[in-house]
């Protein structure tokens, strides 16, 4: 019995950690800048992490298949423990432990200790059940004024957009979010109902859209394309439905888009769209 | 109560009526049998909607005309809707996690045990004890009548998982399953809440009151120190989610704004302009998330502690070799215990809480790593050397020890603030909690229940259907588990109703459909463990008054015990729990009881417990 | 069983904090003191530390309560302050007079002398059912004012925080009268009496700490911030 018990437990750990090495299943190819050293930290981790699985399973099976009762006649080692042992090992994961703790630092605070660079590209977010919607300024570089009270989404204003504030004039709204490759890019994250949270798997970047809140976050995209964008917080009946793209597209490109008035900026949005294809499936 | 005399036996004589006896009693092993059967209940109601949500998930859009008929609401023509799947997953976590998690290891087993093994004849407070359960049973009954009464809405049920977030949950027009339900879904938390709170209450007066001559604190058993632990962590985390599901509720029914903020524009209405939706200002979904946390981590090991005790237990004893570092183990509890209620917040990395606070968060998240694997190194320093008996209970027991490292490891990756950011609500985080706080948890409680079966009901429960069960549940949990992380890393999100909306999730198809059929056929194995239970107590083999030759106070009594737990002459305690393998013992094992040969119990020297000898 | 086994209890007298200590590990209450038959302080601390983990409970309760408070009061412009109706002030008295004559009613019953006990048991429970008397006017003056309990946050904690409190007050007055009805036991029956008196003051400890609870609400509700 023992022998069977240790059998299976390398059989599963052999079959739990080749899941893994295959590497069949993995992230999707990352565009992000950040993403790279944010790889690099999952990569430590998670062999940190098979090591220690591996040593632990190896060991006990170890112990189950050596320590069987064989019917010998002497009795186990009457030991109480060491006092040594418990100090090496405490201190040895404590070690290892709060080390990559303080390693898995480096990414978020890149991310979040610091105000967005100056000359990010801002848009503004707004999720609601089931929709996102994305406020671009326009040519002018100053988002139109909103104001809950002119929400009206039977009229497609998802965003309650003053149009008569002249900042406005020029703004568009689209449910697909389009961002410049390389350069930074400021998202001010508001939701109209309930949690919502952007997240687009590429990206390795996740934020909740809090509602009663703006929250500023930033990255920087680079490598041009469509991206499926998801909602990662439940938010209700049709979360799983809750689907957008995000095109990286070239600056030049981009900033072409940006220039465009309302009209165009829809159609134009349209043809980048059938454009750029989503990325091939691993 | 009476009072007891030196020199005279002191009998309790137990009800004689039915009701007395069985239904509202007063004894802690029959309160403690009412809560595993209550948890028996509840789990397969848990794991039926599990193997529901996988075939929703399998084989979206198919038609299963039993649901239709079971569920016309939920599944018209046998098709499941995405709100019935939501309002599956909501109820699962709740159940499994409340109403199983939370009862069995502590309400059942402890109740049973925590008294017997300090040598005490009862609770502290027994109609407490008695109130507990039944309170408990309301919050039960409480939660199906969620699933049932949900108006005129075509759900099953509230929509919110485990952890109903606010606003979603706050706003009862903000969609299907946010209506009645949802109120009794936290009417039934708080009652349950209330009923943790008596049997927290009830554990620690005990633990700390009623314990037998010569039973210091560093002579009791593990399992003791950790069902003490996860009473001081249910007794100061329950209130917490006691006052924020009354402030959820306010705002529900009252128009209060504690969670609310103003502005809101739900499902085509803002906020003040229309009767059924009152003008909400400046509330605070994040409020929510922290109160429900701070709740909410240190459940997460109201629901593993006892499991850890009772593998320390039994590891022990089967292992025939004394705990390895018994003082280690119980500090490791400790700051387990203690280190749980500082780490909240890594559930809320990305939930817009200060990435400085979220910092510090993540640190002490790893931190909470330390003791955990002393703990581990602990159970392997206990298998060394050892003489391994394979019986069914120690075999769930290593089961957990493996499961408790696979499922925890991946606390590491978690609990940095920048992993966090793609692993976040992915099936990473779903892996992760299910084996380590889920499924680690029930093995624990399946050691438990092979272990002391013979204990409750003076037989024992059938030795191959007890091994077939740990084969096929231990490779089924792995099978299902363990390819939910590399879903994860792919960044297949959680509480998703189908997985067809979206490309990048289309590659995992295979891996969902052999998740799914891991899952059922795990499943249908428990049929198993219930018949051996039923089984067994009429028809099992014979056990004696200690079959297993352990140590500890339980096996000193009859099986089962009587009702006063040791025919009046409660025990002296003269030794540490786990004294196996004494060389020049005439057994292998030493009872607590056991005075040194020649010895009066009076003169018993020694530093109170005899560990830490090597 | 062993001869050596004897049916003594465990003696732990209360210590710090009403917590036992722990038995001493050659045995607590050895041979020698198994002549003074049983230890009566064993239920009393048994009440004691049921009271006392009691409390730890209401008090992380409100604890998360006042996070809550605190929290909400910072984080949005909506927050307008009460005026404190006045009839609070009355309510204070009565609370604090409440506990001083429930500690004498206390100190009466360790003097044996349980006519007086119940006197002043009684002063307490009119007492007490005045707090609650003069809570309702204090929202009754609210209401007419046009202020419930959604109309800002300040005014919904103050009615979540003062329902709480009397809620739990409200507990206190039943066992405050179940104290009353069951002191008409003998002063033979010794188990009888040491029950009775640990039980009453588990129930004082009660009172005063739901004393003090409410000054701290009422200073958090109306002079802090």
């Amino acid at each position: 019995m023992g022998r069977a018990l240790a059998v299976i437990i390398w059989i599963l750990t052999l079959g739990s950690v080749s899941l893994f090495f295959i590497k069949k299943w993995w992230f999707p190819t990352a565009i992000s800048e950040h993403a790279a050293a944010l790889d690099q930290q999952f990569l430590l981790t998670i062999i940190v992490v098979g090591i220690s699985f591996i040593a632990a399973q190896v060991g006990l099976g170890y112990m189950v298949w050596k320590y069987r009762d064989r019917g010998q006649t002497e009795r186990a080692l009457y030991s109480h423990g060491s006092n040594r042992l418990e100090v090496v090992w405490t201190i040895v994961t404590a070690v290892i432990f709060i080390g990559l703790a303080v390693m898995g630092q480096s990414v978020w605070a890149s991310l979040h200790f610091n105000k967005a660079p100056a000359g990010s590209f801002p848009i503004e977010v707004v999720a609601q059940q089931f929709q996102w919607n994305f406020h671009y300024t326009g040519r002018d570089g100053v988002f139109g004024r909103t104001d809950p009270g002119l929400i009206d989404d039977s009229a497609l204003n998802f965003i309650g957009l003053d149009e008569t504030d002249p900042n406005a004039k020029d703004d568009a709204v689209h449910s697909v979010i389009a961002v410049p490759s390389g350069r930074p890019v400021e998202l001010i994250l508001r939701s109209k109902d309930v949690i919502h949270n952007f997240w687009v798997p590429q990206l390795r970047f996740k934020q909740d859209l809090v509602p009663g809140m703006a929250i500023r976050v930033h990255f920087t995209a680079n490598k041009p394309g469509k991206y499926e964008l998801a909602c990662a917080e439940l938010c209700g009946q049709l979360h799983f439905k809750m689907r957008s793209f995000m095109l990286v597209l070239p600056e030049d490109e981009h900033q072409a888009l940006m220039g465009l008035p309302q009209d165009q900026f829809q159609t134009r949005m349209t043809e980048l769209l059938a454009k750029y294809p989503l990325p091939a499936n691993n | 109560m009476s009072v007891e005399t030196h020199g005279a036996v002191h009998r309790h004589e137990p009800p004689t009526g039915f009701i007395r006896k069985y239904i509202f009693s007063l004894d802690h092993k029959v309160i403690g049998i009412q809560y595993i059967i209550l948890a028996l209940v509840a789990v397969l109601v848990g794991m039926t909607m599990s193997v529901l949500m996988r075939m929703n998930l399998s084989w979206p859009g198919t038609n299963w005309p039993i649901l239709g008929t079971l569920f016309p609401g939920g599944a018209p023509d046998g098709m499941m809707t995405p709100e019935f799947y939501l309002s599956l997953v909501t109820m699962h976590g709740t159940i499994m996690v409340f109403f199983v998690l939370t009862t069995a290891p502590q309400g059942g087993f402890g109740n049973y045990f925590l008294p017997i093994q300090i040598g005490a004849e009862d609770m502290a407070f027994p109609v407490l004890n008695m109130l507990s359960f039944w309170v408990t049973l309301v919050g039960f009954i409480v939660i199906l009548a969620a699933i049932f009464f949900s108006g005129a809405e075509s759900t099953v049920g509230p929509i919110g998982g485990w952890t109903a977030y606010a606003p979603l949950s706050a706003l009862p027009n903000s969609g299907p399953g946010q209506g009645m339900g949802m109120n009794l879904w936290i009417i039934s938390i708080a009652i349950f809440c209330i009923g943790s709170l008596l049997g927290a209450l009830n554990f620690i007066t005990t633990l700390l009151n009623m314990r037998t001559r010569g039973m210091s604190l560093m002579r009791m058993p593990l399992t003791c120190w950790a069902w003490f632990t996860t009473a001081v962590l249910a007794l100061l985390s329950f209130p917490v989610l006691l006052g924020g599901g009354i402030l959820l509720l306010l705002d529900r029914v009252a128009g209060t704004s504690f969670f609310i903020p103003g502005g809101l524009y739900v499902s085509g209405v803002l906020a003040g302009t229309s009767p059924n939706f009152p003008p909400h200002t400046g509330g605070s979904p994040i409020l929510w998330q922290h109160l429900f946390w701070f709740f909410g981590h240190p459940e997460v090991y109201i629901a593993i502690l006892p499991g850890m005790g009772a593998t320390s237990h039994i590891l022990s004893t089967f292992a025939r070799k004394p705990i390895f570092g018994y003082r280690a183990m119980v500090f490791a509890i400790f700051a387990i215990g203690l280190l749980g209620f500082f780490v909240w917040g890594h559930h809320m990395f990305i939930s817009g809480m200060s990435p400085y606070s979220a910092m510090t968060f993540s640190i002490l998240t790893l931190s909470i790593g330390v003791p955990s694997a002393v703990k581990t190194f602990n159970w392997l320093g206990t298998l060394w050397g050892a003489k391994i008996r394979f019986h069914t209970p120690m075999l769930f027991a290593i089961g957990f020890v493996s499961l408790f490292v696979a499922g925890g490891i991946t606390g590491l990756v978690l609990g940095q603030t920048s992993l966090d950011l793609p692993m976040h609500d992915t099936y990473f985080v779903t892996a992760h909690f299910h084996l380590v706080m889920g499924v680690a948890s029930i093995f624990g409680m399946f050691a438990a229940t092979y272990f002391w079966f013979p204990k409750m009901f003076g037989r024992f429960m059938h030795e191959g259907l007890g091994k077939l069960h740990f084969w096929v549940t231990f490779v089924g949990v792995y099978c299902i588990f363990v390819p939910m992380h590399t879903m994860g890393m792919v960044g297949m999100p959680r509480r998703f109703a189908q997985f067809t909306e979206y490309e990048f999730l289309a590659s995992l198809h295979p891996l969902v459909m052999f998740v799914s059929i891991a899952a059922i056929l795990t499943v249908l194995v428990q049929i198993l463990f219930y018949f051996n239970l039923v089984w067994s107590i009429f028809k099992g083999k014979k056990a004696g008054d200690n079959p297993w030759e352990a140590t500890t106070l339980e096996w000193v009594t009859s099986s089962p015990p009587p009702h006063d737990n040791f025919a009046g002459v409660l025990p002296t305690v003269y030794r540490g729990p786990y004294e196996f393998a004494v060389p020049g013992a005439t057994h292998d094992y030493v009872m607590q009881t056991e005075p040194e040969p020649g010895e009066q119990p009076a003169g018993v020297s020694g530093n109170g417990h005899n560990g830490h000898k090597h | 069983m062993a001869t050596t086994v004897t049916s003594t209890k465990p003696r732990s007298r209360s210590g710090f904090g009403g917590g036992p200590k722990s038995p001493r590990p050659n045995g607590n209450g050895s041979h020698e003191r198994n002549g003074q038959s049983f230890t009566p302080e064993f239920s009393a601390g048994r009440y004691r530390i049921g009271m006392w983990v009691a409390l730890a409970a209401i008090l992380m309760m409100f604890t998360a309560l006042t996070s809550a408070y605190i929290v909400r009061s910072a984080s949005s412009n909506d927050w307008q302050p009460l005026t404190m109706p006045g009839i609070l002030l009355i309510s204070t008295a009565l609370i604090v007079l409440s506990s001083g004559t429930l500690e004498t009613a206390r100190r009466k019953l360790k003097e044996s002398a349980p006519g007086a006990h119940k006197r002043w048991l009684l002063i307490t429970v009119l007492l007490g059912l005045g707090f609650l008397a003069s809570q309702l006017l204090a929202w009754r003056q609210l209401v007419r004012q046009g202020i419930y309990v959604s109309s800002n946050p300040h005014s919904s904690f103050f009615y979540l925080l003062t329902a709480t409190h009397g809620v739990h007050l409200f507990g206190g007055l039943v066992a405050l009268i179940y104290l009353a009805l069951r002191t008409r036991s003998s002063n033979d029956d010794r188990l009888a009496v040491a029950k009775g008196q640990a039980a009453a003051d588990a129930v004082t400890l009660y009172w005063h700490f739901m004393d003090v609870l409410w000054i701290y609400l009422f200073i958090l509700l109306f002079y802090w911030r």
